[in-house]
């Protein structure tokens, strides 16, 4: 028996609807294999990996406030994925948002600086993960250097830089020697919606992101210039759009959004920048813009999907002792059958035995 | 020992990963395939070679359960862009988010093991010259394997049938399929290749590297073996220059470090990943215009039946 | 058996209701066809007739999913391309099985089966060459050689392993008139040697001259074998398409106006290293006028084309001048502005996105001058609205309304490239290749729109290594080689001699009496 790809006339769209939720049904199959492996009951550890984070409020506060940096940035990743430009360095440019805004808290810290401060440090978050993002980016339109080598290389660079920092001149003087900047003061802090839980407004710029980034992709000619130069780069230049703009375009936009991402991450939730402010939120973006078919309604249940995932992760390592690392393999895993389903939307996969005659679709 | 012998040898010890790694990606590269999963299947083969050693005490079924292990995850590889043409940046990309997790679920068990690494050659008389004979004479195995690697990489692809038509799938791959020959196929014993030397390069981490497994012991070299494939344009000669030039690199920030010139250890560190990054635009722009790449590097290929 | 060898023994090749599924769809339906020592048999039919799909099981690279093959009277299933070559059976594929970065050398080791020693396969190789009169340098990278020198390579990889039967799919679409006369020699040679050929082909002229026998298909189906020296080529072409041919008409007394496309002097160096160098060429075309670009493929054609719609850009603003404008600095949106338009050769990924759908294929173009985009936002209605004019005024076949381009059929897709592009009411029309690879009633179609264009008054331009599409639609004809254009000759005078001289580039270079030179 042979697998054999037939190219479909015209592209699923029923497949590119349903092959998220394949993809998923795969991962979770393979996942309670995994489990009983390490043997643990299959049936329960879903269930606290997936059914008893959404039981209690503050979980599902928690999810949206994972969820909230993975979107963000996983909607940045999807213009440069669908131009073809590949950055994956979002993670970098996430820890360089953070820390170009944290400068701003730094700075003021105990002054009486005004309300412009958070604005401010958005703002700078911003322009620091853009300018970071577009180092790679001018490589690649400038010189012909591989995004996808340069960008992933500065991110261990952000990392190192952030820990200068934090253990260097940024070190609070009153923090018993630990690597971390001082708190930050009010004004530098992210507000919470409601009272006494954890969802911040950080929630509700993502939501903003995701609107615009859905009628940019759609409805603007920017949009399409981004898709077509993507789907079919030489027909792009005969369009008349410049690919090397749109990756520096992309570029550009994804890093500020990661890094708006990272300074949203360190003056909310966390309040004071330190080392590990991220758990890979910029690799497990590229699984969420992905698993959101590069799509931004798409992305915002994906990066929901993949918070929930974290919140389980944590709750299966406390309730179960299930290691963490599990988490990022069932990431992993699920990246994998997301790609492969979607092959699913440009062919037909048919077994075809070795004898010509005899062959039966499958899908 | 003096001091430019020790650096000598730390530097031969630190590219050797690198050297190894990098071999395996130009094969499967010439054959057309882009594989970025490298960090992800070096972090596997550090994992299982630790747990192979550790298990047995012996470093070579640890070299070989790292080798294995890199082996497997090629073959998922090879599954996703070969049998399901799926992109192969992207499914790289899985590779290594899919390793970073599986090498911590098989080596989280053995944080804080330690094990007895390679033992050095030692050939009485030859290694005892001064200065030459510890560098020529008393490497351990992977050292010389790393280096047999090359060269048996270059002969087979220059001296060989099997490696015009390898170089010939990776050119143009219709070509090949319209005379006959299995495009798939051949690209998929490629990656298996590259798999092997990747896990291998990342089982020489804990086997000879440094006695014990920590997480995310590769530190990007994976990154960086695909930087130097790059660097080297896809010529095996080339690729032994820049793995020694890299190794050199890291060794060298390390004894700067150590010499306390007061710059901070953090951007020592640094070095090697600027350095991909300045090397990667340099090569690339004296490349302009002309590409050594082959030419049907990262596309898919479907034949029709 | 009606024009075999009269003797009871079996056909070398025999092929009985061979079908090949794809799905639903049949690419060769129940075909039989015979193949005899000693004979040039020449398989005719549109594009996506079957005749490709046919002969790649012929040389095992598909397998049919029904009926049969018999080589010299036994069964036989090939599980691939060695297999057929072990048997004697030898292929020189249209767009050529080789491999650019590689030597001469090496792509014929590549093509052989077997150990054989790299000093042997040289020997062999200059051998060969020597014998038919092909000469190759074995030390050469491909991609430094001629479209021409290419195919060379093919037919003498293949001829090293002493075929008894060997393929041509469509061996002189790329040549030059003389090219392909320096290979009908060699045909007849190979037929004179007891070998036999089948010849792909749509050049009708050619086959009536060259081959034995013809067998014609049209969509999957065989509907005829014939002798194509009884017939006339108007007869075989209504075999292929089935019904009668319209001719196009040009419009009687066509006024040509003032010049709408001028370019000076235009030298431009190629930004792929593979690429041609655009030396000093100059045109200058009228309004009401069409100039066709003849030539072998990879002389520069592409680079001009590239040239002239402004995806490169020349130093010199002056080198392009639009309707008056200088444009050579000017961006492919601009030049759009100034009331040009473009049609490139290759219809899938240059002219169109293939998978996007017609009304995002219509924005492509479009977006420059045609009120799709207000403010940045696009507006679907007007791009809508222009896929239903182009699929009225071209009469475009598609499933539904604003399907995939890559859906439609070859001819349906380059009739709405074309309608796209002419509803905008071009000033200049540059236009590559019209009807490469396009069934003969959207070709009709294609060129009636270009001659009606050019009635009302716009000046077009058509690159095309076609001499008949030139013949039947240009008023004058230039020629281009090694990145310089010829100065052109007036269509009625032009004799195929010549242009095929100018092809060649013998002309050119000394520019005394073509008849000097030998054909």
């Amino acid at each position: 028996m042979q697998l054999v790809l037939e190219k479909r006339a015209e592209r699923s769209n029923t497949i590119a609807l349903v092959s998220p939720l394949i993809a998923i049904g795969l991962t979770i199959a393979t996942m309670s294999v995994l489990f009983a492996i390490l043997g643990k009951n299959p049936i329960v550890a879903l269930g606290v990996y997936f059914i008893d984070p959404l039981a209690d409020s503050y979980s599902l506060q928690e999810i949206a406030v994972k969820a909230t940096p993975l979107v963000m940035i996983a909607i940045g990743l999807s213009f440069c994925y669908l131009a073809n430009a590949w950055n994956i360095g979002a993670e970098g440019q996430f820890l360089i948002g953070a820390v170009a805004g944290s400068w701003l808290a730094v700075k003021t810290h105990g002054t009486d600086a005004g309300l412009w401060v958070l604005p401010a440090m958005l703002l700078l978050g911003a322009i620091g993960g853009a300018l970071y993002a577009l180092i790679p980016a001018i490589c690649k339109v400038r010189f012909g250097a591989s995004e996808i080598l340069t960008s992933l290389m500065l991110v261990y660079v952000a990392d190192l830089l952030l820990d200068y920092l934090v253990r260097g001149p940024w070190r609070d003087p009153k923090g018993f020697n630990f690597p971390t900047t001082a708190e930050f003061d009010p004004v530098a802090t992210v507000p919470i919606l409601i009272e006494g839980g954890r969802l911040h407004l950080g929630a509700v710029i993502t939501l903003l992101v995701v609107v615009a980034g859905a009628v940019l992709l759609g409805k603007t000619i920017m949009g399409f210039e981004i898709r077509v130069v993507g789907a079919a780069p030489r027909a792009a230049r005969f369009g008349g759009f410049n690919s090397n703009r749109l990756i520096l375009l992309t570029f550009a936009i994804s890093g500020a959004l990661a890094g708006m991402a990272g300074i949203i991450e360190v003056a909310g939730p966390i309040g004071h920048l330190q080392p590990g402010i991220s758990p890979g939120y910029g690799f497990t973006a590229i699984i969420v813009a992905f698993l959101g078919r590069l799509n931004p309604a798409g992305i915002l249940i994906a990066g929901l999907f993949l918070a929930l995932t974290f919140i389980g992760g944590e709750q299966a390592q406390i309730a179960m002792k299930i290691p963490l690392d599990v988490t990022k393999v069932f990431q992993g895993i699920l990246l994998f059958y997301v790609l492969a389903c979607d092959s699913l939307i440009l062919y037909r996969f048919r077994l075809v035995s070795s004898s010509p005659k005899v062959s039966r679709g499958v899908a | 020992m003096g001091l430019l012998e020790a650096i000598i040898l730390a530097v031969l010890a630190a590219s050797t990963p690198l050297l190894l790694a990098a071999t395996g990606e130009l094969v499967t590269e010439r054959a057309g395939v882009l594989n970025l999963g490298v960090e992800g299947m070096m972090i596997v083969g550090a994992a299982c070679g630790f747990a192979g050693a550790w298990l047995t005490g012996s470093v070579i079924v640890g070299a070989i359960c790292g080798m294995l292990a890199g082996v497997v995850l090629s073959l998922v590889f090879a599954l996703m862009t070969l049998a399901l043409a799926v992109n192969q940046v992207a499914a790289g990309l899985a590779l290594t988010i899919l390793g970073t997790g599986v090498s911590g679920l098989i080596g989280s068990r053995f944080v804080g093991e330690k094990i007895t690494t390679a033992p050095k050659l030692y050939i009485p008389g030859l290694t005892d010259i001064p200065f030459a004979g510890r560098i020529l004479f008393g490497q351990d195995a992977f050292v010389y394997l790393s280096l047999a690697l090359i060269i048996g990489a270059s002969w087979f692809l220059y001296r060989t049938r099997g490696g015009l038509i390898l170089r010939a799938v990776g050119d143009n791959h219709a070509s090949a399929h319209a005379l006959g020959y299995p495009v798939l196929r051949i690209r998929m014993f490629a990656v298996m290749f590259g798999g092997a030397c990747a896990g291998l390069a990342g089982a020489y981490l804990p086997l000879a590297y440094t006695p014990f497994f920590i997480p995310g012991m590769t530190a990007g070299r994976g990154w960086i073996a695909l930087a130097l494939v790059v660097f080297s344009s896809w010529l095996p000669g080339r690729l032994v220059i820049g793995a020694y030039l890299f190794g050199a690199v890291t060794i060298l920030q390390l004894h700067a470090q150590g010499a306390g010139l007061g710059i901070p250890s953090q951007f020592m560190t640094a070095l090697p990943y600027l350095a991909t990054v300045i090397v990667l635009v340099l090569i690339s722009r004296a490349r302009t215009g002309g590409s050594t790449a082959p030419a049907a590097l990262g596309t898919v290929f479907v034949p029709d039946r | 058996m009606l024009f075999g060898p009269k003797s009871g023994a079996a056909p070398l090749l025999q092929t009985v209701g061979l079908t090949k599924r794809y799905g639903a769809f049949l690419a060769n339906d129940c075909i039989d066809i015979e193949i005899w020592p000693r004979q040039i048999h020449a398989l005719l039919g549109e594009n996506g007739a079957g005749k490709s799909t046919l002969v790649k099981a012929i040389y095992g690279l598909i397998q049919p999913s029904e009926g049969e093959m018999r080589w010299q009277g036994e069964k036989m299933v090939l599980s691939g391309p060695s297999d057929a070559r072990a048997r004697g059976i030898g292929m020189v594929f249209q767009h050529f099985s080789l491999f650019d970065n590689l030597t001469v050398a090496e792509n014929v080791a590549l093509g052989l089966d077997g150990q054989q020693s790299f000093k042997d396969i040289s020997a062999r190789l200059e051998e060969v060459s020597n014998v038919y009169g092909l000469p190759l340098d074995p030390r050469r990278d491909v991609w430094q050689l001629s479209v021409g020198e290419r195919q060379r390579i093919e037919i003498v990889r293949a001829l090293m392993q002493d075929p008894k039967f060997l393929i041509l799919d469509e061996p002189t679409a790329v040549l030059t008139p003389q090219e392909a006369d320096q290979l009908f020699i060699v045909l007849e040679r190979l037929k004179a040697e007891g070998r036999a050929i089948l010849y792909i082909s749509h050049k009708l002229e050619e086959v009536k001259r060259l081959c034995d026998i013809a067998t014609i298909l049209r969509g999957g189906k065989k509907v005829s074998a014939c002798n194509p020296r009884a017939e006339t080529a108007a007869s075989l072409a209504r075999m292929m398409v089935g019904t009668e041919i319209r001719e196009v008409k040009a419009a009687a007394g066509r006024q040509t106006t003032v010049p709408r496309l001028v370019v000076n002097d235009l030298s431009l160096e190629p930004d792929d290293p593979h690429g041609v160098h655009l030396k000093h060429i100059s045109l200058e075309l009228k309004g009401g006028e069409i100039l066709g670009i003849a030539g072998v493929a990879g002389n520069g054609q592409d680079e001009l084309f590239a040239a002239l719609s402004g995806e490169r850009l020349a130093q010199d603003p002056g080198t392009v001048v639009i309707d008056g404008t200088a444009a050579g600095h000017l961006s492919i949106t601009q030049r759009r502005r100034l009331g040009a338009a473009f049609v490139p050769e290759e219809r899938l990924g240059h002219g169109t996105a293939p998978r996007m759908k017609l009304s995002e294929n219509a924005l492509l173009t479009g977006h420059a001058a045609s009120g799709m985009v207000h403010r940045g936002f696009i507006k679907l209605a007007a791009m809508l609205s222009t896929v239903d004019r182009a699929t009225k005024a071209f009469d475009v076949r598609k499933a539904k309304r604003d399907p995939e381009a890559a859906s439609l059929s070859g001819g349906n897709l380059q009739k709405f490239i074309v309608g796209r592009e002419i509803l905008r009411n071009p000033a200049v029309l540059v236009v590559s290749q019209p009807t490469w690879g396009v069934d003969a009633g959207a070709a009709t179609v294609i060129r009636q729109a270009l001659l009606d264009l050019a009635a009302r008054g716009a000046a077009v331009l058509v690159t095309s290594q076609d001499l008949d599409e030139l013949a039947e639609i240009t008023d004058r004809i230039a020629v281009m080689f090694h990145g310089r254009l010829s100065a052109p000759l007036p269509t009625a005078q032009a004799t195929r001699e010549q242009l095929g001289l100018l092809m060649g580039g013998s002309a050119l270079e000394e520019k005394e009496a073509p008849h000097a030179v030998s054909a």
